[in-house]
């Protein structure tokens, strides 16, 4: 589904990525773990096409597609979802309204017809009793006055409204206690398929134990130093990032 | 000749068709024009005028609309407002068109009409208000105006009358120009000058919508001056929508003066105009008045739009909450000044004031300049000024989720300017507004 290759990108004038290989296959979970500033954030920004960051080489291939040459719009609409680090409050603009002019933009790409208010409100109800959500967040604007645990909650609940097909994840445990976390986790796992595939982007194991992934990649210093099975996460834990810095031959 | 001069024939001509008029309002012109003759058109020199410059008004060779022009059927009507209103009173190019006007069904003792058929007719508020509350000794426009106008609305509701459905006065310009009989000369541009007065009784309540549009494309010149007086508990709704052609000059002065216990909101919305100069002056002239006074101003292109209020507490226990909001793309630019005043009687005096621009383009500019002259010790005054670009990372967020990128920033743009939307209560007007800053976003975005 995804393929990055030899990825670099650079903001405010510094190289953060410095060859990214990376391949992810429909139906699967990878997770991205590395400590702070290792660029983590950055892959995800790179990916969901923020225009601040700048691709100074690679490629990346999105269902067979050159996701650099697309929009962050088109991105999102080709199926891909970034679910924020921090997200964005936005004063003045009403969640449910934004949410489905998003839903329906999405739609109109997939070649579906525009959900009604009805429609939209049956389906946003579904997916917040889901979450354990209260619906007046929904009459809200956009993370205005959110706690930092109902930010997190939005974004995946935005998520299993849009239904992408890769959901990149980064860091949605912060800030989320264990219950709350369980719940994110059941609404990420209710969306697991064949089809679809998570980018888990985190700095603990914790969110790995409720989230099993396939692969697990450790981020330093903008390269990918070590790849493997779940177990990685449990040894990272144990030993801490120190215990990569050499990385291993072979 | 000097355009001075110009003025001064136009006022001679203008002088022999006002015949049924009171002699204490032909006075009333004698002096106005001898204070316009005095002043001349205000220089950049001039503080209150310093980032607006009215040169082009003033080199422009104006004729006085006489409203033969009063076709009106085709000319716009850019605020879609569906039929709300109680009655309807239009002008095109300053005259009382009846034809297009809707008097409608008022409550009793109601007067809404022709300022000038009130006046010829000697209505009393007419005799003991008109042009006694918007000063001209030191406002050359406002002189302009009181020397000019022709006619305009005239709308007076009695003690303790509730008007449940709001008047519209539109005033409509219809581009058309007058051929100079003397000479051969290209046909020069008009200029009008319509004059209301509102007079609410003590007690009474009501909402009053002005409107301003052209033809499209259309160079005149609209100079209005607004009366509001409010009795002891009166509580008005006020609305004035600016949509002018872009070519057009706008020159507006609203004066108010409030009565104990009177409430008054005043909403400013300049959507249109290459220049654009709106004063608002409220006066809280009784113990426990309320003011409100929301304004949104929009320009894209080289338009320039200035706003310029004061709000005056004379007398103590008044509230006044204050906000203005401006949106300004490619070379537009926008001034604000704000002045508080707050006199020596005026303790336990509320303000608040807010001013905020959003900046779409580089070269866009606002100036803007809170004003507070505080002369009483008890009170309470805030103010807050703010000028930004849009929140790139509220974009990026947006588009993340695939909505396209002009819609984001429309998204967020119509945000911005929904604090002031907010606060119109007449549903309608908000909706009708609301549309026609749509196109006009569409526009500045797309430019
Ligand atoms: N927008 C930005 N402007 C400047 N520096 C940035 C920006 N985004 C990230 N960085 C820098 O890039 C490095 C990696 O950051 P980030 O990708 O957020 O790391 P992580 O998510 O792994 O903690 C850090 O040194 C950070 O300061
Ligand atoms: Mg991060």
């Amino acid at each position: 589904m995804l393929t990055v290759r030899n990825l670099h990108a650079r903001v405010a004038g510094r190289e953060i990525l410095r060859g990214i290989n990376l391949e992810i296959m429909h139906g699967e979970v990878h997770a991205i773990m590395g400590p702070n500033g290792s660029g983590k954030s950055t892959l995800a920004r790179v990916l969901a096409g923020h225009p601040e960051y700048e691709v100074t080489a690679g490629e990346v291939t999105f269902e067979g597609e050159d996701l650099l040459e697309m929009d962050p719009e088109e991105r999102a609409r080709a199926g891909i979802f970034l679910a924020f680090q921090y997200p964005v409050e936005i004063p003045g603009v009403n969640n449910a309204y934004f949410l489905k002019a998003a839903l329906n933009t999405v739609r109109k790409q997939r070649g579906l017809e525009e959900l009604d208010a009805m429609e939209f409100m049956t389906l946003v109800r579904e997916r917040m009793k889901q979450l354990d959500m209260d619906e007046s967040l929904l009459s809200r604007p956009v993370n205005e006055g959110f706690s930092g645990g109902e930010k997190k909650r939005n974004e995946i609940f935005q998520m299993a409204v849009l239904e992408p097909k890769l959901g990149v994840l980064d860091e949605t445990d912060s800030g989320l206690d264990i219950d709350a976390l369980k719940v994110v986790a059941g609404g990420v796992n209710a969306m697991r398929n064949a089809d679809r595939a998570f980018l888990v982007v985190t700095h603990y194991q914790r969110l790995l134990n409720y989230i099993v992934p396939d692969q697990v990649h450790v981020l330093t210093e903008g390269r990918i130093i070590r790849s493997g099975g779940k177990e990685l996460a449990l040894e990272l834990e144990e030993k801490g990032y120190g215990w990569l810095e050499q990385p291993v031959g072979g | 000749m000097s355009n001075l001069d110009n003025y001064q024939a136009e006022f001679e001509k203008a002088r022999q068709q006002r015949a049924g008029e009171p002699a204490r309002i032909g006075r009333v012109r004698d002096e106005a024009m001898r204070r316009f003759l005095a002043q001349g058109f205000p220089t950049t020199r001039h503080e209150e005028w310093r980032f607006t410059s009215v040169a082009p008004i003033a080199a422009a060779n104006f004729a006085l609309a006489n409203g033969s022009g009063a076709a009106g059927e085709t000319t716009a009507r850019p605020f879609e407002i569906p039929d709300v209103f109680g009655a309807e009173l239009v002008f095109v190019d300053g005259s009382y068109a009846p034809a297009l006007s809707t008097p409608g069904t008022l409550p009793a003792g109601v007067q809404a009409g022709s300022l000038s058929a009130y006046a010829a007719g000697r209505a009393d508020a007419i005799e003991q208000h008109l042009t006694q509350v918007a000063p001209f000794d030191r406002q050359p426009f406002v002189a302009l105006n009181t020397a000019f106008f022709r006619d305009g609305a005239y709308i007076n509701i009695p003690a303790r009358t509730v008007l449940e459905k709001p008047i519209h006065v539109l005033f409509l310009s219809s581009g058309e120009t007058r051929k100079d009989e003397q000479s051969s000369r290209e046909s020069r541009p008009h200029f009008s000058c319509p004059r209301v007065l509102v007079v609410l009784g003590e007690q009474s309540q009501a909402a009053i919508v002005e409107s301003y549009a052209g033809a499209d494309g259309a160079e005149y010149f609209t100079n209005v001056v607004t009366e509001i007086v409010l009795g002891d508990s009166a509580v008005l709704d006020h609305y004035k929508l600016q949509h002018e052609s872009t070519q057009a000059f706008h020159v507006s002065a609203v004066y108010l003066k409030a009565a104990r216990s009177a409430n008054c909101t005043s909403h400013s919305v300049s959507l249109g105009g290459a220049l654009v100069r709106n004063d608002v002056i409220a006066v809280l002239g009784g113990e426990g008045g309320q003011c409100a006074l929301n304004g949104l101003y929009v320009a894209d292109g080289q338009r320039h739009i200035d706003n310029h209020t004061t709000i005056d507490h004379a007398m103590p226990h008044c509230d006044s909450r204050e906000i203005y909001k401006g949106v300004l793309a490619d070379r537009a630019r926008g001034v604000f000044n704000g002045k508080i005043i707050v006199r020596p009687d005026a303790q336990k005096t509320d303000a608040k004031q807010t001013n905020r621009a959003l900046l779409l383009s580089e070269d866009a500019q606002v100036n803007s300049k809170p004003e507070l002259e505080i002369f009483a010790n008890d009170v309470k005054c805030t103010h807050g000024a703010a000028v930004g670009q849009l929140d790139e990372d509220a974009v990026f967020y947006l588009r993340s989720r695939g909505i396209g990128l002009a819609e984001a920033r429309r998204l967020l743009i119509h945000a911005f300017a929904g604090d002031v939307l907010n606060r119109m209560a007449l549903e309608p007007i908000r909706t009708a507004v609301e549309r026609v800053l749509q196109r006009q976003l569409a526009r500045a975005l797309a430019a």
